[in-house]
C-alpha cells in the first residue's frame, strides 16, 4: 500500500521500513497520518544511528505506530556526514521534542525548526556526541575529592575492533 | 518567581528538577529537566556481548526489569528467527504479569505517600514483599534479574514457585480489596486526584503518552491486545479503561490492570502444571552452556557442569569458553521490538551488523515519553497537584535517562 507513495520500501522480518528522502519527509509522515487504511497518529520514538564509513553515514529513524489499525511503519532519512541536517517534525508531533533533543546529543544531529534544540541527557557543556561511532573513549580527566584519575594513555576508538 | 522543585525532592521520584515559574500559588510554566541519571546503559551494551545486553537493559527502568529483559530478548530473537519453547513463554508471561502488580504497587505506595498518606505506603510496599520474594526464589535477586535471556529463560520455576505463587493469588485480591475501600471514596484522595493532571486522549497521542494514563483518557491501547506477543493472545483478560483523564482514573485504572494480571499469573501457572519441558532454545550456539542454579547465596552455576567442563570434557569447556566470551553472533538487521511495560510503549530498536556486539541498542522507555506531558498537566494549576498530577504519571528516572 506504501508502495504506490514512496519508491524505496522495504519489508524484513514483517516490519516495514520506507525511505524518504529529508526534504520529502514531513510531506511523507502528513501523507502517512492521513491516508485511510494506514492512519500513523502516534510517534513512538525518533532515534538514530551512525555508520562513519559508508554513504550516508546518518541513518535518523521514525518509528510510527497507528492506533486505529494497529499496525507499525518505519521510517528511516539518510544524512551525510558533513551535513547533518534534518527538519524537525516537532510541530506536527509535541512528542519528537524530547526525541530529537536526544538525537541531538547523542550524534550532534541538528532538527531544524526545533523549539529549542539543546542537550537533554548530558550536561550542558559536554564536548561531542558520545553515540557516534568515532568519538573516542577514555579520554575525561577527572577530579574526585583532590584526587586526579588522568585520561587513558591510548583513547579507544569506537569503530570496530577487528 | 522562579523555583527549583528537586533534583532532591521527596516527591520527584528519583533525581528529577522540575524548574517552575510561579504566579503566587499558579504555575505558569513548568520545564522538567532531566539527565540526572544517565548511565549510558545504550553506549555500554554496543560493547558488550548480546548475552551481556540483557544484564545492562534491565537495569534502566529498575521497577519493571523483567519487561526490559523481554523486549530487548524479542528483539534479538527476531533478529536471529527463533522462538523461545512454549513452556518458557509461560514463565516469562507469569514473571511480567506479577512485575506490573509489583511496579503498580509501588505507584500507590508512592502516589500515597507523595500525598501525605503514609499508611497506604506502608501497605503498597508489604504486598510488593510478597512478590518480591518470589522473585528471589525464582531468580535469586529481587531486582536486576537477567532471568530472561536469548532463546528462553535461564532455568525453571523452583520447586516450591507454583506454592508461592498460589499463596500471592490467594492473599492479593482481599488486598487489593483493602485498597479499594480505603482509597476509592475517601474524601481527601478524591479531593487530591480528581480533576488533577487532566490529559484529554488528543493531547495524550500528541504527546507520546502511553500505557494507563492513555487508558484513563479512553484509549483501549494495549500492545498485548493490539499487537500479541509471547502469547498473549490465547490468555483470557480486559484491557480496563476510564474516560475522566485525571489522576484518579489513572489510580483506577491501574487497580483493575493488577486484577487483570492476576487473572493472566492464574493462567500461565495452569499451564505450567503440565509435565516440565524445555525453558530454552535447543542450539547451542544460542542457548546459554552453563546450567545455573539458585543456591543459599543467589544464582550460581551448577557443581555438577563444572565438574563436567574441568575434569571430564575439553570440548565442553572449549563451547563454554567460546560462549562467554564471544556470545551468539546475530544476522545484520534491524528490529523494533515493543512490550507494554507498567507504563506504557516499551520499545528496544536494535540493530545489528551481523557481529558478536550489538551496533545499536535504543530503548524507547515510555516514562521518557510520559514524562513530557507533565507541562500539559500541571501549567495554569496549583504547586500541590502538580505532586499529584507526577505521581500519577509514574515516572521511573531509570527508565527517563537511562
Amino acid at each position: 500500500m506504501v508502495g504506490g507513495r514512496f519508491d524505496d520500501v522495504v519489508l524484513v522480518r514483517d516490519e516495514v521500513t520506507v525511505l524518504v528522502d529529508r526534504d520529502d519527509l514531513l510531506g511523507a509522515l502528513a501523507w502517512l497520518r492521513t491516508e485511510p487504511g494506514l492512519s500513523f497518529d502516534f510517534l513512538s520514538c525518533v532515534t538514530a544511528t551512525h555508520w562513519p564509513e559508508a554513504e550516508p553515514a546518518f541513518w535518523v529513524v521514525y518509528e510510527l505506530r497507528s492506533m486505529a489499525e494497529k499496525h507499525r511503519l518505519r521510517v528511516k532519512v539518510g544524512l551525510s556526514e558533513t551535513d547533518p541536517h534534518v527538519p524537525s517534525v516537532t510541530p506536527e508531533y509535541p512528542t519528537a521534542n524530547w526525541h530529537e533533543r536526544e538525537t541531538f546529543d547523542f550524534y550532534g544531529i541538528v532538527f531544524d525548526g526545533h523549539p529549542g534544540l539543546t542537550r537533554i541527557l548530558l550536561p550542558d557543556d559536554w564536548e561531542g556526541h558520545p553515540l557516534r561511532k568515532d568519538e573516542e573513549l577514555g579520554g575525561v580527566e577527572t577530579w574526585y575529592h583532590g584526587a586526579r584519575v588522568p585520561p587513558t594513555s591510548a583513547p579507544v576508538s569506537s569503530a570496530r575492533r577487528p | 518567581m522562579i523555583i527549583n522543585m528537586g533534583p532532591q525532592h521527596p516527591s520527584t521520584h528519583g533525581v528529577l528538577r522540575l524548574l517552575l515559574e510561579l504566579d503566587g500559588e499558579t504555575i505558569v510554566t513548568c520545564e522538567p529537566i532531566i539527565g540526572y541519571l544517565h548511565t549510558g546503559i545504550e553506549k555500554n551494551t554496543e560493547y558488550r556481548t548480546w548475552m551481556q545486553g540483557v544484564t545492562f537493559v534491565t537495569r534502566a527502568d529498575y521497577l519493571s526489569p523483567f519487561f526490559n529483559e523481554l523486549g530487548y530478548c524479542l528483539g534479538v530473537e527476531r533478529l536471529l528467527g527463533i522462538e523461545a519453547p512454549p513452556r518458557a513463554q509461560a514463565i516469562r508471561v507469569l514473571v511480567c504479569e506479577m512485575n506490573r502488580i509489583a511496579s503498580h504497587l509501588v505507584y500507590i505506595a508512592t502516589a500515597g505517600l507523595e500525598l501525605g498518606a503514609v499508611s497506604v505506603m506502608l501497605y503498597g510496599f508489604r504486598e510488593r514483599e510478597i512478590i518480591m520474594d518470589i522473585f528471589e526464589a525464582i531468580t535469586g535477586l529481587r531486582m536486576n534479574h537477567a532471568y530472561i535471556r536469548i532463546g528462553g529463560v535461564v532455568m525453571d520455576l523452583p520447586s516450591d514457585g507454583p506454592r508461592k505463587i498460589r499463596h500471592m493469588l490467594d492473599v492479593l485480591p482481599g488486598r487489593i480489596d483493602e485498597y479499594e475501600t480505603l482509597l476509592n471514596d475517601n474524601p481527601i484522595w478524591r479531593e487530591r486526584n480528581e480533576g488533577v493532571g487532566r490529559l484529554t486522549a488528543e493531547q495524550a497521542l500528541g504527546l507520546g503518552v502511553t500505557g494507563p494514563v492513555l487508558r484513563a483518557a479512553g484509549v483501549p491501547a494495549d500492545l498485548r491486545k493490539d499487537m500479541p506477543y509471547s502469547g498473549y493472545e490465547t490468555y483470557d483478560f480486559e484491557v480496563p479503561t476510564r474516560t475522566e483523564a485525571d489522576a484518579y482514573a489513572r489510580y483506577r485504572v491501574r487497580i483493575d490492570e493488577m486484577r487483570e494480571s492476576l487473572k493472566i499469573v492464574a493462567q500461565a501457572l495452569e499451564r505450567l502444571e503440565d509435565p516440565p519441558g524445555p525453558v530454552m532454545v535447543d542450539d547451542p550456539k544460542v542457548g546459554w552452556p552453563s546450567r545455573l542454579s539458585v543456591g543459599p547465596d543467589g544464582i550460581g552455576n551448577d557443581p555438577e557442569y563444572l565438574r563436567h567442563i574441568m575434569e571430564e570434557s575439553m570440548e565442553a569447556l572449549i563451547h563454554h569458553f567460546k560462549m562467554v566470551t564471544q556470545g551468539v553472533q546475530v544476522p545484520a538487521g534491524e528490529v523494533y521490538s515493543v512490550v507494554e511495560s507498567p507504563r506504557g510503549e516499551l520499545g528496544f530498536y536494535i540493530v545489528s551488523d551481523g557481529e558478536h556486539r550489538p551496533y545499536r541498542v535504543k530503548i524507547r522507555d515510555p516514562s521518557f515519553a510520559n514524562l513530557q506531558s507533565l507541562p500539559a498537566m500541571v501549567e495554569g494549576g496549583l504547586i500541590a497537584d502538580s505532586i499529584a498530577a507526577n505521581a500519577s504519571l509514574d515516572p521511573v528516572m531509570g527508565g527517563v535517562d537511562r
